[in-house]
């Protein structure tokens, strides 16, 4: 049984399922932060199979920015998580609804 | 030589900068001397590289300076060419005059920088409408001599006039621009590109006579405007509004030579267009004859100059539209020097009649100002066409050439000659009123010779004036020759054979002195002669032009918009508006309700949402 | 068939690392769950003859981004009310609903459009060092690649503005 594209790809779609689950489930926004983060490596490990499936090397390169503005992002939410926690004391995103309408 | 070219559009446009940002500082008069200074290097620059055209060393290039729209190809780019260079040395060479002059005539205005800036500004915008090399950036400096035109004829913008003036400049320009614009859209269409070179080169293959015919009449819709012929003159009587150097710029070197500058320009696409040129010229003749038989009448000394400046404007266009492009140039040439003149020395007798322009309170200056006296006294006899001055060669040429063309363009001689006629009289009524006979003015003016600033630019005038026609005689066909190459692949118009031609003069001349010899001993008395007669009345109104376009145009423009302010805007669009705000507003308190705040709540609408738009891909892509 | 026994090692032990990361009840050892998953996805990486990706991964996720994580959870404290043990059933049984939907959605718009039965992969010369990678990011994609420059920076800007300045402070806190 040799190794296809294919393995690489249902490995990645269950790592974005089990990262959405973490979403809708968590309440602490740390971990709901992580589960995101999960997707993006899912989706990355997709860019990168089918990089090497089509033999085109622009999906590593995409894999590689994806990382970059990963890290960008994890920079600003984490910032965001912590002045979020300074004012309210807690991380619990059910506890933000100032947004409600 | 050629390579300091752009300096000639960047250093006046500097000035006006330094002017604009510094000039309180700078203070009066440095600011002056420095706006021209710059206009004067301007011209030290150019000359060189013109007088390589006048030895023959020089040739047409094309200088390429910066991609400006490169999707289309458009290029920021010189054309220098014997046209183009002759224009700059009209325009900066005169415009520096002007300038001098101005550093004496605008002494004590609270707003001397700002003018300077304003005249640096019109300068560099009529050499970039001159140095263009394609119709994308003449179109640049057209739109920049409308604007500065507009700055300067209301500059002294608290007097109401002034600004209404300058707004009735800038409208009737944007009518002509509204031509120019469309003319310049087909030649788009048509060629694919403004460069001069390629448009003037595949033009005769590329398009057919009824579009050559439709740009060339879009195009002097545009030389119209800002060259002020019928029907849209009526803006630049007004535009004496502005202080006199701005009348002599506008009048000689700038602003309205742009209209006859760009028809030569375009000489082989009217060349195609026979039906377009005959229209140019009849609406030129018309043009010639309605302000000449205007001029007569007026009284203040700068609008009978302002309707001569039509009337020789005409001339030019009767010029170019018959073909004679070289006549219509050489005509401007000389038009340029001798109206320059005209002004500046209206400008001077102006102000030493303490800013008295009506000629019947004048009379009698030649004692008191003999310098203007004969500088005047040479561009008066220049533009009546008196032989050997600069106005009888130039005007002469054209209307030779109008005759040569046979057919019925030999009414649009006869025309020619009447307006000839009328020029002389009207003149010579002008120049008589204000320096002979007994003098009118009220006792407490003083009139005095203008200071050295003022004099030495109508004394370098006056030089040209005399002479400046001797360069393209039937003798010595001088400037024709220089100009060749600009005309290059335009049809010649056989010259008349030198009998005809000294026919054709003599009849001019004889005409000249008939209206000088008509005016003089009418004018040269110590009663004024009444000039109430109908036609006086209705001459002196212009004919009414101005009140006809209130009545047709203005007034029920006004009523459409008074319409559009009262009922209209509350009603309609208020109405829309606020329906529009009221209505989304309301759907928005409804959204509002979905706003659960609740964040895990929108992922999970995300996700499902997600879910069910790849499935709704994978069924439409037919994946199952 | 020897990659194939390391895929299935590493993919177990990443799906593990996922799972225990969203039931974690403390979120350190969520942390711990998402640090061996990005690990294990690194190996992936290597499999797919990636080693710069594989690089990367490890430096910027393991490295930086989980020391991030980590960093914060003990600054703002290990948060216990929010355990996994704390949902509703319902809740837990929609979710899984929905994760799983996800899922099959996702296999299936791959099966349909993706898996073609392809036996091994269609073009086994790519290698991605880093020398390959480097020239297509400032060859190709430079433009891209500065406006990631861009994204950073500002993103390191809006930090520093968002420690700085405290959320509901006042004007004269924030001008201090």
């Amino acid at each position: 049984m040799s190794l296809t594209v294919t393995w690489f790809l249902l490995l990645g779609a269950a790592l974005f399922s089990i990262g959405v689950a973490g979403v809708l489930i968590r309440r602490n926004a740390l971990v709901m932060f992580m589960s995101i983060e999960l997707m993006l490596n899912a989706v990355t490990l997709t860019f990168v199979a089918v990089s090497k499936d089509l033999g085109l090397i622009e999906g590593q390169v995409a894999a590689v920015f994806v990382m970059v503005v990963a890290a960008a992002e994890v920079t600003i939410g984490l910032a965001i998580i912590v002045a979020v926690f300074r004012t309210r004391s807690s991380a619990n995103v059910d506890e933000l609804a100032e947004m409600k309408g | 030589m050629t390579d300091l070219l752009w300096l000639v559009v960047a250093l006046p446009l500097l000035g006006a900068v330094i002017n604009l940002l510094f000039g309180k500082r700078i203070g009066e008069p440095i600011s002056g001397w420095l706006a021209f200074g710059f206009v004067a290097i301007s011209w030290a620059i150019a000359v060189p590289a013109t007088l390589s055209f006048v030895t023959g060393s020089g040739h047409t290039e094309t200088i390429y300076l910066f991609s400006w729209i490169p999707a289309i190809g458009v290029d920021a780019a010189i054309l220098w060419d014997p046209l183009s260079a002759l224009m700059t040395m009209i325009v900066t060479g005169i415009g520096s005059l002007i300038h001098l002059y101005s550093i004496g005539y605008m002494r004590g205005d609270e707003r001397y920088p700002r003018f300077f800036a304003f005249m640096n500004l019109f300068i560099a915008s009529m050499m970039i409408l001159v140095l263009a090399a394609n119709y994308a950036v003449m179109f640049v400096g057209w739109e920049l001599v409308g604007l500065s035109s507009y700055l300067l004829i209301s500059f002294w913008f608290t007097k109401p006039s002034a600004a209404a003036a300058g707004k009735k400049a800038f409208i009737v320009n944007r009518i002509g621009d509204w031509g120019f614009i469309v003319a310049l859209m087909i030649i788009f269409i048509s060629f694919g590109t403004f460069d001069f070179h390629t448009v003037f080169a595949s033009a005769p293959t590329a398009i057919t006579v009824g579009t050559a015919t439709a740009i060339t009449l879009l195009l002097f819709v545009g030389a119209a405007g800002k060259s002020a012929q019928l029907p849209l003159h009526i803006w630049l009587p007004d535009a004496m509004e502005g202080p006199t150097p701005v009348s002599a710029l506008i009048h000689a070197a700038t602003m309205v030579t742009a209209g006859v500058f760009m028809i030569a320009r375009s000489a082989v696409l009217f060349e195609m267009a026979p039906v377009a040129g005959a229209i140019v010229a009849v609406v030129g003749t018309a043009t010639a004859l309605l302000a000449a038989l205007i001029a007569i009448s007026q009284t203040d000394i700068k609008k009978v100059l302002a309707y001569s400046t039509i009337s020789q404007l005409g001339y030019m266009v009767l010029g170019v539209g018959v073909g004679a492009y070289t006549a219509g140039i050489f005509h401007l040439t000389t038009h340029a020097f001798f109206k320059a003149l005209l002004f500046l020395g209206a400008g001077s007798v102006i102000h030493a009649m303490a800013d008295e322009q009506d000629m019947r309170k004048m009379g009698g200056l030649r004692k008191n100002m003999p310098i203007t006296f004969i500088t005047m006294g040479a561009a008066w006899l220049a533009i009546s066409g008196i032989f050997p001055f600069s106005g009888f060669w130039s005007k002469d040429e054209i209307l030779a050439a109008t005759f040569a063309k046979g057919g019925g363009f030999i009414l649009l001689w006869g025309v020619g000659l009447l307006v000839a006629l009328l020029t002389a009289f009207y003149m010579t009524r002008l120049f008589v009123m204000t320096f002979l006979g007994k003098p009118r003015w009220s006792g407490d003016v003083q009139p005095h010779e203008s200071p050295a600033t003022m004099t030495i630019p109508l004394v370098v005038l006056g030089f040209f004036t005399v002479s400046v026609g001797l360069i393209n005689t039937p003798v010595r066909l001088a400037f024709e020759h220089f100009l060749e190459s600009s005309f290059e692949g335009v049809a010649h118009i056989e010259a008349l054979t030198f009998g005809s031609f000294s026919i054709l003069a003599t009849v001019a001349l004889v005409v000249a002195v008939v209206g000088i010899a008509w005016a003089w001993p009418k004018y040269n008395t110590d009663e004024l002669p009444a000039e109430d007669g109908k036609f006086w009345q209705r001459s002196l109104l212009a004919f009414g032009v101005d009140e006809i376009y209130g009545r047709t145009i203005v007034a029920p423009g006004k009523k459409a918009s008074e319409w559009a302010a009262d009922s209209m805007d509350p009603k309609v669009i208020d109405g829309a508006a606020h329906g529009i705000g009221r209505g989304i507003s309301g759907f928005g308190s409804v959204l509002g309700k979905m706003q659960t705040g609740q964040v895990r709540g929108y992922a999970g609408v995300l996700a499902v949402a997600g879910a069910i738009l790849i499935i709704v891909f994978v069924v439409v892509g037919g994946g199952f | 068939m020897a990659e194939t026994i390391v895929f299935i090692i590493f993919a177990a032990v990443a799906l593990v690392g996922a799972i225990g990361m969203v039931t974690a009840s403390n979120s350190v050892y969520s942390a711990m769950g998402l640090l061996t998953t990005m690990f294990s996805l690194a190996v992936m990486y290597l499999l797919l003859d990636a080693p710069f990706v594989a690089v990367v991964q490890v430096i910027i996720y393991a490295g930086a981004v989980m020391t991030l994580f980590l960093f914060v959870i003990m600054m703002i404290g290990v948060d216990k009310s929010d355990a996994y043990g704390a949902q509703l059933p319902i809740q837990r049984a929609m979710t899984a609903v929905v994760a799983a939907g996800f899922f099959a959605a996702v296999a299936l718009a791959g099966r349909a459009v993706w898996v073609t039965g392809s036996s091994a992969f269609g073009r086994p010369n790519l290698y991605g060092s880093a020398e390959a990678v480097a020239d297509e990011i400032f060859g190709t994609w430079t433009v891209v690649f500065l406006s990631i420059v861009m994204l950073l920076t500002i993103a390191a800007i809006g930090t520093i503005a968002l420690a700085y300045f405290h959320l509901g402070s006042t004007e004269e806190e924030a001008s201090r």
